[in-house]
């Protein structure tokens, strides 16, 4: 009986000393972090570390599905160069980034000034404004696509009973209005997050401010451009590189709006990545393709984080 | 105050506000209007004279029943709110951990991991979908939910670390410290102090991850190849277009479908939804 006793109080002060040697060990801020950091950087680095090591490797050679390839240094790259749809492809992309924040800007701005005031039914308003932002792109993109149908378009419908048109507009089917088509559902998808960021942004300027611009004679445009403007500088700057990042590797977007048509007109970098890559199956130039995105989205990354660090330190 | 005019409030408010909702909404009136309407009224062209397009006097659930028919629908949904889910679930744990980490211990390298997942946190997807599918397959995930629920972290947990560091960095220290001198453990003091107080910039980083999930798109056309794995967007596109016909009806109807859960989740948590989103873009 005693034997038994003293066997327990050993096993249970075993499992002790083993408990509180954890506990110990995780007292020690270095360990703790070590532990905590452990499960989300393993799942960083060999879902986002080893695949951008490997798109590397993937872009020398002439890997295809299947097939291993071979190392054959910058041919990709030379090949992507002188591609006349990828430089097609690229100038879109850039067209497409560039407008389209435009507009998310200036539209999303006076949006974030519009919800700023006080009206009945603010709080429904500004939460269905989000839906955009909310509904799967892919799915909303299909809306759009329906409403841009060159047969059944009820824009072409509404265009042509108000008397605006006596000819239906070629929404999707020549390479100009696609382009511009794209813009303008890039724009509505993304202008949400412009004006809710933006808002917010607004809400943290006093009033007194505007009042006394008011009260020295500025009017609305100046109390906005002298007043409002700047204050807003930091957080816009945020957000337009955010969404810069996003237009300029969109796929989903044109995926399904137009595919890259009509005749390559609306191709973006990603989608025509994703024809090579994994249309064709050649996997190094898909690849190869993907990493003339890096160095943009790479100088965006750098004026941000240059950025966030000015702010720290002053 | 500034008073302004009636005429003027009509031409600087009401007017371009009636005008972003138009611009806002059109788009998801037409894709439901499109949804319960019979074919015969939703394949009229746009110069025939007595189309009445704006709205239908006919409703119809074929194209509910075409879809459920046809398609594995039901499916596809189940498959989009599970991944979401378990996505989100594993990039808040990894998100709650890492982000109490960088915001409260001291460490060498602190600065740089936290720097490291800020610019992962800016990778896109399409950057590295090629490799990527090659690791999945190679890790047998491919075809499988798991290939998409470990993932979609890679995008969810820089933006649910960098949104609770952030919110942890505004609990005060004070609280932790009672906890410790009442000899809670480190680990302790986290989990049942600095982590319930946080409850609202987890559900914040939760409702955003989710509906980010719940959109991603070019992971799940590459990673899912049979019907019963895809998710609602791929499902749509890959199932709903055979050849060159596009069954509208039936496309509206599944997309409004596919929206509808995620707009509920988005209802009911507005708030959090907006303190997530504008925190996502603070440093």
């Amino acid at each position: 009986m005693g034997g038994r006793r003293a066997g327990q109080d050993l096993h249970l002060s075993a499992e002790q000393a083993r408990v509180s040697r954890l506990t110990r060990l995780l007292e020690s801020e270095k360990a703790l972090a070590a532990a905590l950091l452990a499960p989300g950087v393993a799942i960083l680095v060999l879902f986002i570390a080893y695949p951008f090591v490997m798109a590397l490797w993937y872009s020398l050679t002439s890997i295809r599905v299947g097939e291993p390839g071979e190392f054959v240094g910058l041919a990709n790259f030379t090949k992507a160069l002188n591609d006349l749809i990828f430089q097609q492809a690229f100038k879109n992309t850039v067209f497409y980034t560039f407008w389209a924040t435009v507009f998310k800007l200036a539209l999303g701005m006076w949006l974030a000034l519009l919800l700023n005031r006080h009206f009945r039914f603010k709080r429904i308003v500004r939460a269905s404004m989000l839906l955009p932002f909310i509904i799967p792109t892919v799915l909303s993109a299909f809306a759009w696509r329906w409403m841009f149908d060159p047969t059944f378009s009820v824009m072409n419908w509404a265009l042509y009973h108000g008397g605006v048109i006596t000819d239906r507009l070629p929404f999707l089917s020549s390479g100009d209005w696609a382009m511009w088509c794209a813009v303008l559902v890039n724009t509505w998808r993304g202008m949400p997050f412009f004006a809710i960021t933006l808002l917010a942004g607004l809400q943290t300027i006093s009033p007194d401010l505007h009042e006394a611009a008011a009260l020295d004679g500025a009017n609305a445009w100046h109390r906005f451009w002298h007043v409002t403007w700047p204050l807003l500088l930091p957080v816009t700057l945020v957000v337009v590189v955010f969404s810069v990042i996003q237009t300029f590797s969109d796929f989903q977007l044109i995926y399904v709006l137009t595919g890259g048509g009509p005749a390559n007109s609306t191709h973006l970098i990603a989608t025509y990545a994703y024809q090579i890559g994994v249309g064709s199956g050649l996997l190094g130039e898909g690849a190869a393709l993907s990493l003339f995105m890096f160095p943009v989205l790479f100088a965006v990354v750098w004026v941000q984080l240059r950025y966030l660090k000015r702010m720290e330190n002053g | 105050m500034l008073i302004e005019r009636k005429w003027k409030k009509w031409l600087y408010f009401y007017l371009p506000m009636a005008a972003f909702i138009v611009f806002t909404l059109f788009p998801f009136y037409w894709m439901a209007i499109t949804a319960f309407r019979p074919d015969n009224e939703l394949y009229a062209t746009w110069r025939q004279p007595n189309a009445a397009p704006l709205w239908t006097l006919h409703p119809t659930l074929e194209h509910f029943v075409g879809l459920m028919k046809t398609t594995a629908f039901p499916t596809w949904l189940w498959n989009t709110m599970a991944i979401a889910m378990v996505a989100t679930g594993i990039s808040l744990v990894c998100g709650m951990f890492a982000g109490y980490a960088l915001a409260r211990l001291k460490f060498r390298g602190s600065e740089f991991l936290g720097t490291a997942i800020f610019i992962t946190y800016l990778v896109p997807q399409t950057l590295l979908f090629i490799p990527l599918a090659d690791i999945v397959r190679d890790l047998q995930l491919g075809n499988t939910p798991w290939a998409l629920m470990l993932t979609y972290p890679t995008f969810l947990i820089p933006f649910c670390t960098w949104l609770l560091m952030g919110y942890f960095k505004t609990i005060p220290k004070e609280l932790e410290e009672c906890a410790r001198i009442d000899g809670a453990t480190r680990f302790g003091a986290m989990v049942r102090i600095i982590f319930p107080v946080a409850i609202p910039g987890i559900l914040s980083a939760g409702i955003f991850a989710f509906t980010l999930s719940w959109n991603e798109f070019i992971y799940a056309l590459i990673f899912m190849s049979s019907a019963d794995q895809k998710t609602v967007p791929v499902g749509v596109v890959s199932e709903l277009i055979r050849g060159d016909i596009f069954f509208w009806g039936q496309l509206m109807m599944g997309a409004l479908l596919g929206s509808v859960p995620v707009a509920i989740v988005y209802s009911f948590f507005v708030e959090y939804y907006v303190t997530g989103l504008t925190g996502s873009v603070k440093g």
